[in-house]
């Protein structure tokens, strides 16, 4: 691999080359600018330090999209079963489901998106960057699980390309790839994004004939007033149909507390982004106390669930731990990371109360405030040189006393 | 060219290329956005704006050295106008169900920036001649948009071309369909526009950086 570098050093395909060198590697060179930081954190430890904290979603994944399969079909026949963690979920067979349909998930994203970025990287002739390695992860798991490979292929490129190399590529983004990746395919193929067959495997192969299962969420089934058979437990660990990697709540905050260790990702912005869910939550469910919409309302399945368990079901945590704490697309400034992250839950959830026809809002909400973090960025640093500004005017300078009196000069601040 | 001299020809060359007006001078994005997503109404649109932009340009210029400059204004809008009203009647009479597609967006070539932009830029200082060319020429430039947006937009969102499907019938499930192929419902949406039309000009300047601004 050194040699065939070095071959290579300065030739078109030089920047693919170096990838893999340094894929594989420590890079052997130094920087040569004025500039030199020694950290052991840099942009792949940063990446992969994420990765690590997706892997067990990731695997439980693939046990829950096996698990989901069988439960639907044994529901479809009439004999609903009943979880038994080691009996009929972390079983062969569950896995087997996982492998065959949610790895092949993986390699699409990684192959495409790295293609995508390889061939930037020729074409411009810069460093192959490893801004991918996180989408890659991310994408996968939040597809339901029977996306077809070439629509999530078609995603890809379309999500690497607008949502991230026109803008000069990693760390120059507006938006997270990952999540223009996913609304690409929800607003391209709305069938496959969204309903009641989509969330479990096999579900749309079999639907209208004798066999049919159905696997709708749990926000689908509010949305339609429709009593959910999911207790708190089973939103908490995970068991329940929804996108790949999005169900276990449990394994999310492992990986978020980890990354909030780590010191990856912000812990602001997850708890302001959790404060601002519940929030709106709270207030949703003040509504339905107050009776000011009545059963019959729409609204009345979404509003009257329990301003908690928003947190739980859903894409909601995996969004606020995974998403929006992309430091690249959030905001930079902590004063401004609160309210980016406040919003983020708040108008998540009001999306999916307000909007039947998108019972998932979160990625919409993180998107939106990805639009404004900068704006956000930038009232918050120009509220703070207002501030010290003030201050500095209202500043009094005291006179020298010049008589001998050898008083200090005193500056008062407000 | 024997029949238009070079500085002529350049007047109708020009805002094909270098010289768009959608793609360089970023005008008339709204009707590009909002008309494109069949192919059919995009050939439409380019037609009646080639009518109303090459005859607008005359009249002006015709009249360019009778109108009082204070009220230039309020003659163009009379003249885009009237013109306007004329092709909405003959879409209404002869094409009525493609005069329901484009719906208000006829009417609304009047608030069309390259007609007022032409008619301020061009037909108020040169002759009828040259006066028509550029405005054969403005509206072709704006029609090769519409029609490149509007071929990628309903190949690729509908499956058809003037509504004759191409890939297969999606219900049937034949041709393309067969093997999974589903038509992409974000092409119909007009954010879908935005970004083929930010394509071509991606596509435009990286093949003639001297078309990139300096910032």
């Amino acid at each position: 691999m050194h040699e065939l570098k070095l071959k290579y050093q300065g030739k078109k395909m030089a920047p693919a080359f170096n990838a893999f060198h340094t894929f594989l590697f420590t890079p052997n060179e130094t920087t040569h600018g004025g500039t030199h930081v020694k950290a052991a954190d840099d942009l792949k430890r940063t990446m992969n330090t994420v990765i690590m904290a997706l892997v067990p979603v990731l695997i439980f994944s693939m046990f829950n999209a096996g698990y989901q399969h069988f439960a639907a079909i044994d529901a479809a026949n009439g004999t609903p079963r009943s979880l038994s963690l080691f009996e009929n979920f972390l079983t062969w067979d569950n896995f087997w489901i996982g492998i065959i349909k949610v790895l092949p998930l993986v390699i699409v994203s990684y192959g495409v998106g790295l293609i995508v970025e390889f061939i930037f990287a020729v074409i411009k002739g810069h460093e192959v960057e490893e801004g991918y390695l996180v989408t890659g992860m991310l994408v996968p798991l939040i597809v339901p699980v029977d996306t077809p490979l070439w629509m999530l292929a078609v995603a890809v490129v379309f999500g690497v390309v607008i949502g991230k190399e026109v803008f000069g590529g990693t760390g120059m983004n507006i938006l997270n790839p990952a999540l223009t990746i996913r609304a690409f395919l929800f607003f391209a193929y709305p069938t496959w994004m969204s309903g009641d067959k989509v969330w479990v495997h096999g579900a749309v192969e079999r639907a209208g004939g004798p066999d049919a299962i159905s696997g709708e969420t749990i926000l689908g089934s509010l949305a339609q007033n429709a009593d959910i058979s999911y207790s708190v437990s089973d939103m908490f660990f995970g068991f329940i149909p929804g996108s790949v990697g999005e169900t276990s709540t449990l394994l999310i905050l492992i990986g978020g507390l980890f990354l909030v260790f780590s010191k990856i990702a912000s812990w602001r912005i997850m708890l302001s982004a959790i404060i601002g869910s519940l929030v709106m939550g709270f207030i949703f469910n003040q509504v339905v106390e107050f009776g000011w919409i009545t059963e019959t309302s729409k609204f009345y399945g979404l509003m009257s669930f329990d301003f908690w368990k928003h947190l739980i079901v859903g894409g909601l945590a995996f969004g606020i731990v995974y998403m929006a704490t992309d430091p690249v697309t959030g905001s930079q400034t902590n004063r401004g990371k609160w309210i980016y992250g406040f919003f983020i839950g708040f108008i998540s959830v009001m999306i999916r109360v307000f909007n039947p026809a998108y019972p998932e809002g979160v990625f919409l909400a993180i998107l939106l405030m990805n639009v404004f973090a900068p704006t956000i960025d930038h009232y918050v640093v120009k509220a703070n040189i207002n501030r010290r500004m003030k201050r500095f005017k209202n500043a009094v300078v005291l006179p020298k006393d010049t008589d001998g009196k050898a008083e200090e000069l005193k500056v008062e601040t407000v | 060219m024997g029949l238009l001299s070079k500085k002529d020809a350049n007047l109708i060359k020009d805002p094909l290329a270098d010289n768009n007006p959608i793609t360089i001078q970023v005008l008339g994005i709204c009707s590009a956005l909002a008309i494109t997503a069949e192919l059919k109404a995009s050939v439409v649109m380019a037609i009646a704006v080639m009518f109303v932009l090459g005859l607008g340009n005359v009249v002006i210029s015709a009249m360019r050295n009778i109108i009082p400059s204070k009220i230039r204004i309020i003659v163009q809008l009379i003249v885009v106008a009237t013109l306007v009203i004329v092709v909405d009647q003959v879409l209404k009479a002869f094409a009525y169900p493609l005069s329901k597609t484009l719906s208000v967006f006829v009417g609304l070539i009047i608030t069309n920036c390259i007609i007022m932009g032409r008619f301020e830029a061009f037909a108020l200082g040169n002759g009828l001649w040259r006066s028509f060319l550029d405005g054969i020429g403005n509206s072709l430039g704006y029609g090769i948009i519409l029609v490149i947006v509007g071929f990628f937009r309903e190949l690729l969102g509908s499956g058809t071309l003037f509504g004759y499907p191409v890939f297969g019938d999606p219900i049937e499930k034949t041709g393309l369909y067969s093997f999974g192929y589903e038509n992409n419902g974000f092409m119909i949406i007009p954010p879908a526009a935005l970004i083929v039309v930010g394509i071509i000009i991606w596509v435009q300047r990286s093949r003639n950086p001297a078309l990139v601004e300096e910032n």
